[in-house]
């Protein structure tokens, strides 16, 4: 029986085991290996060199680069949580008929279904020198000469992540709250709870896990993301994705491994800390 | 009714605010790709014309839009399709426990989680290292496939939590077989969140770029098409074509979410005359 059991779930397993394998688990294996290559100019030669770990651990540049990373991720936490919670808060909450909820989420979830890349390029003509921000900022005389700082700069970046990855927060918080037992904030109500009390020793503590999944999601996309810094940035902040793909760029395969492999460890080391608050398959 | 505490109003401003935070820019290059042929990236509007949508579809100086937008076309599908059956399958082999079901799980959300940018990278250096040409319906597919699968898994852990087992036991005691089981009992009640996975599945390739970057060769898709656009952004032939794809994108949405709603409606139909049969 148990033999039968196992054999039933691995045939049904079996694809996805095969997709992850080949796609996943072969493809970080051999940026492992290829990390302790070396690499001319043009091509890449097998070795076991050390020299790529120690030039990365040794250039300040690496610390700025991953310092970098850190701020946006921690700015793009605090705003998407923020964003986040109050929206599905509103939702779970505030809205009465079943119907109206589910429209206003589908509202929420829709852009996550189109192209990223547009939707970057559909803050051009809000905060470039002459866009819509700086025209309404002029025209009411809060400054005299365009503020230069709104398209390509730190500020865009992070506008950009919170445009792009609020949903992510949205989704799972929503999903925890509208498990939690309604008679529970009754209760606290006729114990003479305020709505803030509510919030705070009901609702939010009942809502972590949603909390960390969307945390979960939110750091991952945002560490190891290359592509929004190069374009909201115009190509002048980098975070250690844009440093893996210059160097890929360049071709020089072995160095953006090396990269790669210690990316990976900080952000798994992150993930695997926070997965141990939260069982997901649970919570789904 | 009890009335609306006053936070109600409060929280609705910020919800609206954030759903012209969503929409407002897209909104806005939709407005702007109909600029006159002398108009900017930014406002004021030069006149209103189609003369962009026009040029789009002219011969381009860089690349083969139409192209891209037909392998696009064709990867999503292919992910689709390919993401429903062993989304489905991993979800009903994860509804018992099996020998290495706890390490496949996190191997899955490590899937989603690890940067998009080394899947490409490892990819793109395997099929090298192996002779092999990098090309979007092979390292390209497989790669989209580590960002879709995940997604589907989770919506099938989602459906089956929810799934009561009571439906197919009452099937087996009936005699069906396991087939017939999961033909005529499971899959016509998760017939919905299928849908929704195959929409994820299609959406989330047609507009897949990092883990594609390394992986689909010399011939783009669109979503790197339009990448390689901006790189210099002058004209607002790239808010057309922004313009056609999100378009799109909401087309085939709006194509899922009937094909929902159709399914639900026939299903409370047949219900209905049931209930007058019975």
């Amino acid at each position: 029986m148990a033999v039968s059991r196992n054999l039933q779930g691995w045939l049904l397993a079996a694809p996805l085991t095969a997709v992850l394998a080949g796609f996943l688990v072969l493809p970080i294996l051999t940026i492992f290996i290829v990390s302790f290559w070396q690499a001319t100019e043009f091509s890449i030669i097998p070795a076991f060199s050390l020299e790529n770990y120690q030039f990365l651990l040794t250039s300040p540049v690496t610390y700025q680069v991953f310092f970098k990373t850190f701020v946006y991720a921690a700015l793009v936490w605090g705003l998407t949580l923020g964003i986040g919670f109050t929206v599905a808060y509103y939702l779970a909450f505030h809205i009465r008929s079943e119907a109206t909820r589910m429209v206003l989420f589908l509202l929420c979830t829709i852009p996550f279904l189109t192209s990223n890349i547009i939707r970057m390029i559909s803050w051009i003509p809000f905060l470039g020198r002459n866009g819509l921000a700086n025209q309404a900022l002029m025209s009411l005389g809060i400054v005299d000469a365009p503020v230069e700082w709104l398209l390509y700069s730190d500020f865009s970046v992070v506008l950009a992540f919170v445009h792009l990855n609020t949903l992510f927060m949205i989704t799972p918080i929503f999903n925890t709250m509208m498990r939690i037992d309604r008679s529970l904030v009754e209760a606290a109500r006729d114990n003479g709870a305020s709505g803030r009390q509510i919030l705070t020793h009901v609702i939010i503590p009942l809502s972590k896990p949603g909390i960390m999944i969307g945390t979960i999601f939110v750091l991952a996309l945002v560490m190891g993301d290359f592509i929004t810094v190069r374009f909201m940035s115009g190509s002048q902040s980098a975070n250690v994705g844009r440093l893996i793909s210059n160097d890929i760029a360049l071709l020089q395969y072995p160095s953006a491994s090396a990269t790669s492999i210690v990316l990976l460890a900080v952000v798994l080391l992150i993930i695997g800390a926070l997965m141990r608050f939260v069982n997901i398959r649970k919570e789904l | 009714m009890e009335p609306r505490p006053r936070s109600f109003y409060a929280l609705t401003a910020f919800f609206v605010l954030f759903v012209i935070f969503l929409y407002g820019p897209t909104i806005t290059i939709a407005i702007l790709s109909f600029q006159g042929p002398q108009g900017g990236l930014t406002f004021p509007m030069n006149g209103v014309s189609t003369y962009w949508f026009h040029n789009l579809f002219e011969q381009q100086a860089v690349g083969d839009i139409w192209g891209s937008f037909r392998r696009s076309f064709a990867l999503g599908l292919m992910v689709m399709a390919a993401t429903v059956v062993i989304s489905v399958m991993a979800g009903l082999a994860f509804r018992k426990r099996f020998r290495g079901s706890a390490a496949l799980f996190y191997l899955t959300i490590a899937s989603l989680v690890i940067p998009s940018i080394l899947v490409s990278l490892g990819v793109g250096l395997i099929f090298d290292r192996f002779g092999l040409k990098v090309h979007w319906a092979t390292s390209g597919f497989g790669a989209q496939l580590t960002w879709t699968l995940p997604f589907g898994l989770l919506v099938m852990f989602a459906v089956f939590n929810r799934f009561n087992p009571s439906y197919e036991e009452a099937a087996r005691d009936q005699g069906a077989s396991a087939w017939q089981t999961f033909a005529h009992v499971v899959l016509p009640i998760i017939f919905p969140s299928v849908v929704g996975v195959a929409l994820f599945g299609f959406s989330l390739s047609y507009d897949e770029f990092a883990r594609t970057l390394l992986t689909a060769g010399s011939y783009n898709t669109l979503p790197l098409e339009i990448f390689g656009m901006t790189t210099n952004v002058t004209k607002p032939v790239i808010y057309a074509l922004g313009t056609l794809t999100t378009a799109f994108s909401l087309l085939i949405i709006g194509v899922f979410l009937l094909a929902v709603w159709i399914t639900a409606r026939r299903r409370a139909r047949r219900m209905a005359s049931l209930a007058k049969a019975g």
